[in-house]
């Protein structure tokens, strides 16, 4: 698989293409079954984030290598220019939905991952950055 | 459309004069590019019946035959896409003609400027035709995808007896809105048809429980416990059980089991049925 691999996200469908390729680069660099689900699970919440209330956008999937532990992962970057996230804290609060969802989409995935990082401008779009390290 | 329109009179002139010729030649590349999937006897049929229409198109001032022929190629086109010839073999058919034509104005020594420039216009008629075929035979192709998407949507979300009073749903692939719908449609339908007061949800071969998918079971599962059934939801992975608990999702007093098989004993044994030996 190549990495990075460019993933538009324009439809539902693209939500299980994104998955599809996270779950391949997860295999790829041998994380265990459970990481791998919680990767693949991160990666379906944002890309239909990115769907859903970005209006689509794009996800940058690649294998990333850690310089001081030499440890590899996989990094999913998404980004969309939707009309961004008025209140970070509000949204990455637990139970709280500006749609119909749980409310767990954006403060449960960053239990899922281990690094995470939200960059978002009111008007102009988001910007969500995660890494899954192995083991 | 009309074809030429009596610009091309050296050309309608050979196509009438010289059928069986230009026919012949027709038939055989097509034949080369179909080999085997046809028999002779039927494609020449099918051209002789084209090449017809396309003399009366040429010769006609209304377009009653050009439209004819449009409705011919389009079903030739569409039979063509089901029987799953690929898109460069069903547009030869058309094609053809201009090879075979060519050939005759040059066996019958047919040299000079105006016949290349009247088999230029006709050559032009005929690519239109096949882009018609192109655009027919896609079409048809994705008529046929969409038709076959729609039947997995159904395939995909049986709902099956496991017991008398115990229905179950075995969920297979991705859980997004349309199927949500379709399975929790038959499930219900099937609560009711059935009289079950139990139903097993196994979500084994769901690959990922997202907050999408789980709000999906959720209301299915409510939807049901308002016609007065008990849900229960099977085959919780170990790697879906943590990355639910990761993600923070409460399946409250829903009951939860590891294997359908869990799943279906305990559903057994709210219903009052012993098993066990003696």
């Amino acid at each position: 698989m190549t990495s990075p691999a460019e993933v538009p996200i324009t439809s539902n469908d693209d939500v299980v293409r994104v998955r599809q390729v996270v779950r391949g680069l997860a295999a790829e660099v041998k994380m265990s079954l459970v990481d791998q689900t919680k990767v693949v699970t991160a990666a379906s919440e944002l890309a239909r984030n990115t769907f859903v209330y970005g209006g689509g956008g794009t996800a940058t999937v690649e294998l990333v290598t850690n310089p001081a532990t030499g440890r590899t992962g996989v990094k999913i970057v998404f980004t969309d220019e939707g009309p961004g996230i008025p209140d970070v804290d509000l949204a990455l609060t637990e139970g709280w939905s500006s749609g119909s969802g749980l409310g767990l989409g954006l403060s449960g995935t960053r239990r899922l991952v281990d690094e995470f990082d939200l960059e978002t401008e009111p008007g102009t779009g988001t910007r969500i950055s995660v890494t899954k390290w192995t083991r | 459309m009309t074809l030429g329109a009596g610009r091309q009179q050296r050309i309608a002139t050979l196509l009438r004069e010289r059928r069986e010729g230009v026919l012949d030649h027709w038939v055989a590349a097509v034949l080369n590019t179909v080999r085997g999937r046809t028999t002779q006897a039927e494609l020449r049929g099918q051209l002789a019946e084209l090449y017809e229409l396309v003399v009366q198109a040429m010769g006609e001032e209304d377009g009653t035959a050009a439209g004819e022929l449009s409705a011919a190629l389009q079903e030739l086109s569409r039979t063509r896409a089901r029987q799953g010839f690929s898109p460069s073999e069903t547009a030869v058919s058309v094609f053809g003609l201009k090879d075979a034509v060519l050939h005759e104005i040059e066996a019958g020594g047919g040299t000079g400027v105006v016949v290349y420039r009247e088999f230029a216009s006709f050559s032009k008629d005929i690519d239109d035709l096949g882009l018609l075929t192109f655009e027919t035979y896609a079409r048809t192709r994705e008529q046929v995808i969409a038709d076959q998407a729609e039947q997995l949507l159904e395939l995909s979300t049986p709902v099956v007896k496991l017991w008398e009073g115990i229905v179950g749903v075995p969920l297979v692939g991705t859980l997004d809105s349309a199927r949500t719908q379709v399975v929790m449609e038959s499930l219900l339908q099937t609560l009711v048809d059935t009289g079950s007061e139990h139903a097993v949800i196994d979500i084994t071969g769901v690959p990922a429980v997202d907050t999408e998918v789980a709000q999906h079971l959720l209301k299915t599962v409510v939807a049901a416990r308002l016609m007065g059934a008990e849900c229960v939801i099977s085959g919780i992975r170990p790697q879906i059980a943590q990355t639910i608990v990761a993600l923070g999702i409460e399946f409250g007093d829903i009951v939860t089991k590891a294997t359908l098989a869990d799943a279906l004993a305990y559903a057994l044994e709210r219903s009052g049925v012993r098993v066990g030996a003696g």
